[in-house]
């Protein structure tokens, strides 16, 4: 094993993915059909705090082709509930159908089933429901006050969760000596993850193989078994998820929704098979939101611009209760643990909260705080510069981790493998100027129009295995996946894991690694995922983990088959394994070129003729590994720039470059496609998107009208420039990187942004900046100047 | 009593008679009574442009048009792209663009495209080539939340140059 020809490993090899696609062939959940199909539909809270009285199901129960209406008593009060194992943490059931009160406009109160679609909508609109609404808790600031309501009774001024993740006794000190202290308050507003399909999930009982069968759109089939089994009271075993076809994920679906129980507990009641498919304004509303969070930060700083130490307290609104199975920390812990980024942090304390309000429930939206504490960082270095007179990348280049500082012990506990983070930002830089981005935004400066351009570095840390996650202290730890490679009769390749492809190209990529291995066309390798009774228990697609964890457990096993077949033409040929290569389909004895036979030739007599074969290399050629690694940093630097029409406000994304490092790249094609898809969402956040409530908690943004998300005239092309640094802590030296693009860009854009008003003393910290922000500001609204609001909130 | 409709209409050059509910929209028709389930429905109030087929030879989004107003009509869907077995050059173009990743939106960007080349706007106005700004800007109809769109606008773009003279489709490595 280690001298194979890597042959597949780092070409653009077309997706096995397209062709289906393409052909109207893909099979999404909504796509598919049973004999005596019924049709969920919920009846949801329309207030954002409400007690529950009666619940009159009658006049829904009687109408024709109406098969069962059930509420929280009817299916005994099941919820799902996750834990982290911290004194610091608050425990938020959540009920599969809310009882006593619901906490969120949208919340599942009831759930009718009915013959048809249609007919379940009218049927739930005939539920009566006894509300006594409560005063909403809408926004961090009121949920800590005294006489805020409270959500939940145990979660005293709505706090879910507290931590105090790091602190230094020195810094103080280090600020009050610092030659310069800038900070702000840095605001990101709620989004909503957007996959084009919306949630969704059929389930039937299999009286021949004694299960329900749940077809969910999910990142994490797994997980969603673990979940509805833990909610009904039954076995694992009783429940077989798959995932077929899913049209996006972004973090909404590797979390465990309350309407995939509530469909499987009315199939096992009715015995008959049911489907819910979430409508939009479900999924803007009911489903689940991230990213709202507020940073109250400040950093010190010497006269050369290096930073001297760091001080942040984290709020994070994270909705009304904890998902399954990350728990509400998932954004809080996250953001505290990983602030420093890519930077050199003498001193840190950080204290970040979970705040629980009257809205939709946080998932893990794709960045999971990276988004804002690289905004935060890369807002701080601009000020910094601006205090201290200095370059703002030259600010950033004294304080970033070098190239001859890995591996990197920081401030935080972490460990940085290896990366490039000075390397990608003066290739970024470099790229800039050889373009003239400069000369651009000047000659647009001269049109009237104000131009900026603003850069983002950062790291992702991805991949993180049981080692890394233990720390969160969750009752149910991720991070490990297991691949089983088999070879059938034929030659042909068999991978199963329990990554949950959903876009990403895992068909084509996995198949490029297990080709390699084997020697084989990747057209020979077969990704079956996503089906709980195919794969052994893996922790599905997610936090950028499944080339690496995925992969990384496919190339493993597939090397040990490799191993086998190996063996068996060694034995054929007369040689020594270890002089057998395999390549193009074909084992040979290195340095004789007569000396071959077929792959598929091996497989047949493999399987057909065992008796041939010393007895321990008969019976099959199979492998089974499972992976569970530390975890890996990519890194990356975006470059902006945004052009701003001073009338309107309108601002418009110009250019756009990103230089990232993903380690070995697997296939440029998807990472390239990863990245320009990232990099839409995270433009989109700090330009366009917004979860909006008013005062009561009704949800303002309940269409794609009034939610916006980014259509092709609102991007312009990405450019993208790769650094190739291997990580030691991956088996393929591939590092995640399908956070990255979303992480990155809402820093760059909002400095590119500040960039563009650089002549004036208005600066933004918040995401999205919407037209009215910059017409008011330049009207001459209050903003105050950068740096004025150092320290705030101490 | 449900309000009942017959409804005569040709899917990819099809008949088919069926009877459906007034309030039943195309999309639904095609995709559940007709088996047409490669038509998606990503927002049911006619902003994502999942659902898009080519109705009458104009792209309209399915979710907005009832079954009984396809009465008499003729639909094209993507079931009808390919040629049996074989992509069409906008669909391999796509392909070749990664212009799709999850694949849920592309069947409404194919038909939204195919309508937009099959009217011959393979060139601007004056003759010269389709541009990079007006491929954006027809894509800019639907809603895709994987791709950031450029392999689509290379892809459509790519159609347009191809199928006016220029060079192959597939020309260009992706990306």
């Amino acid at each position: 094993m280690g001298h194979q020809v890597r042959q597949w490993v780092g070409a653009a090899v077309p997706r096995k993915e397209d062709r289906r696609m393409l052909l109207g062939r893909g099979r999404f959940v909504a796509d598919l059909d049973r004999p005596g199909l019924l049709h969920a539909a919920f009846v949801r809270s329309p207030h954002a705090h409400t007690a529950i009285g009666a619940v009159d199901t009658e006049a829904a129960a009687g109408l024709a082709g109406v098969h069962g209406v059930f509420t929280a008593g009817s299916l005994g009060h099941p919820y799902l509930l996750a834990l982290l194992e911290r004194d610091e943490f608050v425990p938020t059931p959540m009920p599969i159908l809310a009882g006593d009160v619901a906490r969120f406009v949208g919340e599942p109160v009831a759930v009718v089933v009915a013959e048809d679609p249609y007919l379940a909508e009218d049927a739930a609109e005939l539920v009566e429901v006894d509300w006594d609404p409560r005063p909403p808790v809408t926004s961090i600031e009121a949920a800590g006050s005294r006489d805020a309501p409270r959500l939940h009774e145990q979660a005293a001024r709505n706090s879910m969760v507290d931590l105090l993740m790091f602190d230094d006794d020195d810094l103080p000190a280090i600020f009050a000596a610092a030659a310069a202290t800038v900070g702000g308050t840095f605001e990101s507003a709620r989004v909503a993850a957007l996959p084009l399909e919306g949630r969704a999930c059929l389930a039937g009982w299999d009286d021949r193989d004694d299960q329900l069968v749940m077809h969910v759109s999910t990142q994490v089939p797994h997980q969603v078994r673990s979940g509805v089994a833990q909610a009904l009271g039954v076995p694992e075993r009783t429940i077989r998820v798959i995932a077929p076809d899913v049209g996006g994920g972004f973090g909404l679906k590797c979390v465990v929704g309350r309407e995939e129980v509530a469909v499987a507990a009315a199939a096992l009641r009715l015995r008959r098979p049911v489907r819910w498919a979430e409508d939009r304004q479900e999924n803007l509303t009911a489903a689940f939101h991230g990213h709202e969070q507020r940073y109250r930060a400040r950093a010190a700083f010497d006269s050369d611009g290096r930073l001297l130490g760091l001080d942040a307290e984290i709020d994070c609104d994270t909705g009304a209760y904890s998902v399954f199975p990350f728990t509400c920390a998932v954004e809080p812990l996250m953001a505290a643990t990983e602030l420093p980024g890519v930077y050199k942090v003498p001193a840190y304390r950080a204290r970040a909260r979970a705040i629980a309000t009257n809205k939709a429930p946080a998932a893990p939206y794709r960045g999971v705080s990276r988004p804002q504490i690289v905004l935060v960082m890369e807002r701080l270095m601009e000020k910094a510069a601006e205090a201290l007179g200095l370059d703002p990348v030259e600010v950033r280049r004294r304080n970033l981790i070098g190239a001859g500082e890995f591996p990197y012990r920081g401030v935080n506990g972490i460990t940085y493998d290896e990366g490039s983070y000075a390397e990608a930002l003066d290739l970024a830089e470099r790229t800039v100027r050889d373009k003239a981005w400069d000369a651009e935004r000047d000659a647009v400066r001269g049109t009237g129009d104000r131009a900026g351009i603003g850069y983002a570095c950062f790291s992702e840390r991805t991949a993180y295995g049981t080692p890394t996650m233990s720390q969160r202290r969750m009752r149910m730890t991720p991070g490990y996946d297991t691949a089983l490679v088999r070879m059938d009769p034929t030659g042909e390749v068999i991978v199963t894991t329990g990554t949950c492809g959903h876009g990403q190209g895992h068909e084509t990529t996995f198949a490029q690694i297990v080709a390699d291995s084997l020697g084989v066309h990747p057209n020979q390798v077969k990704l079956r995922q996503g089906d709980t009774d195919l794969a052994s228990y893996g922790w599905g697609t997610w936090g950028s983990r499944s080339v690496v964890i995925g992969g990384g457990a496919a190339r493993r096993a597939a090397d040990a088959v490799a191993s086998q077949l190996r063996q068996v033409a060694g034995s054929l040929l007369e040689a020594s394994p270890a002089d057998v290569e395999l390549a193009d389909g074909t084992a040979r004895i290195r340095g004789d070129a007569s000396a071959a036979i077929p792959i598929g030739e091996l497989a047949r007599i493999v399987h057909f003729q065992a008796h041939r074969l010393a007895e321990d290399l008969r019976y099959g050629l199979e492998a089974r590994v499972t992976y569970d690694p530390p975890g890996t940093f990519s890194n990356a630097c975006h470059a902006a720039m945004v052009v701003i029409d001073p009338g309107t406000g309108a601002i418009r994304l110009h250019r756009y470059l990103v230089v990232e490092d993903c380690g070995v790249v697997i296939n440029p094609m998807v990472v390239d496609g990863q990245v320009r898809g990232g990099v839409a969402q995270g433009a989109a956040a700090a330009l366009l998107e917004c979860v909006r409530f008013d005062a009561e908690g009704q949800p303002l943004s309940a269409t794609l009208m009034d939610y916006l998300a980014p259509t092709a005239a609102e991007m312009c092309p990405v450019d993208i420039l790769h650094l190739q640094t291997p990580s030691r802590f991956s088996e393929t030296g591939a590092k995640g990187m399908g956070e990255g693009g979303t992480i990155g860009a809402p820093a760059a854009v909002l400095n590119a942004i500040n960039d563009a008003l650089a002549d004036t003393n208005i600066r933004f910290d918040h995401i999205p900046v919407l037209p009215q922000d910059v017409t008011a500001a330049l009207r001459g609204s209050a903003v105050p100047p950068a740096g004025s609001r150092a320290g705030a909130g101490r | 009593m449900k309000d009942m409709h017959a409804v005569r209409v040709t899917v990819n050059g099809r008949g088919h008679e069926l009877v459906v509910e007034a309030r039943r929209t195309l999309a639904d028709m095609l995709r559940h009574d007709l088996g047409y389930t490669g038509t998606h429905l990503g927002c049911e109030h006619g902003i994502c442009g999942a659902c898009t087929v080519i109705l009458d030879g104009q792209p309209a989004r399915s979710c907005l048009v009832f079954g009984v107003q396809a009465d008499g009509a003729q639909v094209r869907t993507v079931e009808g792209l390919a040629d049996g077995e074989r992509l069409s050059d906008l669909q391999q173009a796509f392909s070749d663009h990664h212009a799709l990743q999850c694949g849920f939106c592309t069947p409404g960007f194919l038909m939204l495209a195919e309508a937009y080349l099959a009217e011959a706007h393979l060139t601007g106005a004056g003759g010269e080539p389709l541009t990079e700004e007006q491929a954006r800007e027809l894509a800019a109809a639907n809603l895709c939340r994987c791709t950031g769109y450029q392999g689509i606008v290379e892809a459509i773009l790519a159609t347009a140059r191809a199928r006016a003279g220029g060079n192959g489709a597939a020309e260009g490595s992706p990306a």
